[in-house]
């Protein structure tokens, strides 16, 4: 067992752990809505759209944790706001505007952040470092998480009605409109969290795998629900893992293998996956030759 | 009601009584689909008021059930024809309440009499379209409505189907509750129906289907007609009712 116990002798390997955990659960959780509601491209464009936030804060206020936090708050707001101005003031549509911006505002990231008096490497933005957490990290990720989770735990059910029908959940006096802006709230305070873990460009891959995975298994949202949490925490944790012992890039690997999971239940789920389609063709076909042999 | 100031229903004047089934026939772009939303609250209406209960109704309520046309459904969604029927008791549960033996009781009943307790564990994309309709008719029912607006419930339905929702919805209206239904299909109206409501724009006709379903109510109903934008009996600036 000293292998699977080996890693944690190094405190940054339990800081890491903890994070991914936590981190896990929370975007595994949300992701039942990402992917019910349709929301990848937007979830993605949003995700692109935290750095240049986190780059002015970095320029303007230093490297504190808080400051990043916030700067990728306003940044995910102000591109939120933009993509309603612009399709809204404009013949644009939403998935343009929402693309348009969110590729300017990675950019100006990019640019901002070469531009940095303090030496700071990119690639910990753009692919996550769960390394190098500190308390300050890890404190923002387990408030982000005390957010999250009550809050979807307690509108599960209003939020169900929304994700299944808009038009008869307002019907049926769901505040539609507050529980979308709740939504896209808490999508941008778990993305923030996501930040540390696998960085923007992987940020997509933590909140539509998990639900996806379940979505082919199974036709309950609430296994949906939990169950995204719960295959979003094992996976992470797992991905540090194989990331430790094959001593690779920790975000891909966790990103990874939440893919392999996913792939997984696409090929051999009982319900819908492409091995029990083809069998269930294959039987089907025999009983029709049967019973026409029958005949 | 009105979309970006053009008045898309307007001049609508009913009173429907519980206990009733209702056609709502009128071509398309008439108005149907709005009709219903500005009942339910989901498009504001510019003037005019819906008394409901003997009570003026504002925004939403459970006693009034919304179904839209299948179309606009994702029947990809992960849940079962129990659990579709089960949402119609969450906005009584509020947040923390809850789903308690009283709401089973309500779901099984509900599913009981649309006839789907044996289906009741199926995926809903693995319903007929019939029995799609009649498991929205159970959600309404387990949330305990009494008026049912229904868009297009019967389109895509083969007869088979069709007599079966027929009567469904006949005999929910037969136990009290207030039924109406948009519909295409005019042959089918008498016997489904024993009111009718003429829409096109505005109120056409409206009364019991032997006495206003005629050839000159349909004609004047289903004619060609194009909104100018500059409303015929008013001088001043649109406003629509």
């Amino acid at each position: 067992m000293s292998w699977l116990t080996e890693p944690f002798r190094h405190e940054f390997m339990q800081r890491a752990l903890f994070g991914c955990a936590l981190i896990g659960f929370t975007n595994g959780m949300l992701s039942a809505f990402i992917v019910l509601r349709r929301l990848a491209l937007m979830a993605d464009a949003m995700a692109h759209s935290l750095l240049p936030g986190v780059a002015l804060a970095l320029i303007l206020f230093g490297l504190a944790p808080a400051n990043l936090f916030f700067g990728a708050l306003v940044a995910a707001l102000l591109v939120g706001l933009g993509v309603q101005i612009i399709s809204g003031s404009s013949r644009i549509k939403e998935d343009t505007s929402l693309g348009l911006l969110f590729a300017c505002s990675f950019s100006l990231g990019l640019v901002l952040l070469s531009l940095s008096p303090a030496r700071v490497n990119v690639t910990h933005y753009l692919f996550g470092n769960i390394l190098g957490l500190s308390d300050d990290d890890l404190w923002i990720i387990y408030l982000i998480s005390c957010i999250v989770l009550p809050l979807l735990v307690a509108f599960q059910r209003p939020l169900l009605l929304l994700m299944f029908e808009p038009s008869v959940a307002a019907s049926q006096g769901v505040p539609v409109r507050p529980l979308t802006y709740m939504l896209m709230g808490l999508l941008v305070l778990s993305m923030i969290s996501s930040l540390q873990a696998v960085g923007v460009v992987l940020a997509l891959g933590m909140l539509i795998a998990p639900a996806a995975t379940i979505y082919l298994c199974s036709d309950s949202f609430a296994a949906m629900f939990w169950g995204g949490g719960i295959i979003g925490m094992l996976g992470s944790c797992a991905g540090l893992f194989v990331s430790y012992w094959l001593n690779l890039p920790s975000g891909a690997c966790i990103v990874l293998v939440l893919g392999v999971i996913f792939f997984a239940a696409y090929l051999f789920s009982p319900n819908y996956g492409m091995l029990s389609k083809f069998l269930r063709r294959h039987h089907l076909h025999e009983e029709s030759l049967a019973r026409w042999r029958e005949r | 009601m009105a979309y970006h100031r053009v008045p898309a229903v307007h001049h609508v004047s009913l009173d429907l009584q519980c206990g009733h089934c209702v056609a709502l026939l009128g071509p398309n772009g008439a108005g149907k689909t709005t009709f219903f939303k500005a009942v339910v609250g989901l498009v504001p209406k510019e003037t005019g008021v819906i008394i409901f209960g003997g009570h003026g109704k504002v925004g939403a309520d459970t006693d009034i059930a919304y179904l839209p046309q299948r179309s606009v459904i994702d029947w990809d969604f992960p849940v079962t024809a129990r659990g579709m029927v089960e949402m119609g008791r969450y906005m009584r549960l509020g947040i923390w309440r809850r789903f308690g033996k009283a709401d089973a009781q309500a779901v099984d009943n509900a599913l009981r009499t649309i006839g789907l307790n044996d289906l009741a564990e199926r995926q809903i994309s693995a319903l007929s379209g019939g029995q799609q309709q009649r498991a929205f008719l159970a959600r309404s029912l387990a949330q305990n409505a009494h008026v049912f607006l229904l868009d297009e419930p019967f389109t895509g339905l083969d007869q088979t189907a069709q007599n079966l929702l027929g009567e469904t919805i006949r005999s929910l209206a037969a136990a009290g509750n207030l039924v109406i239904a948009s519909h295409h299909d005019l042959k089918s109206v008498p016997e489904l129906f024993d009111q009718v409501i003429f829409l096109n724009g505005e109120l056409i006709a409206f009364g019991e289907t032997g006495e206003v379903f005629n050839d000159e109510n349909i004609s004047r109903t289903y004619r060609t007609r194009i909104f100018s934008g500059v409303h015929e009996h008013h001088s001043g600036p649109e406003k629509s009712t």
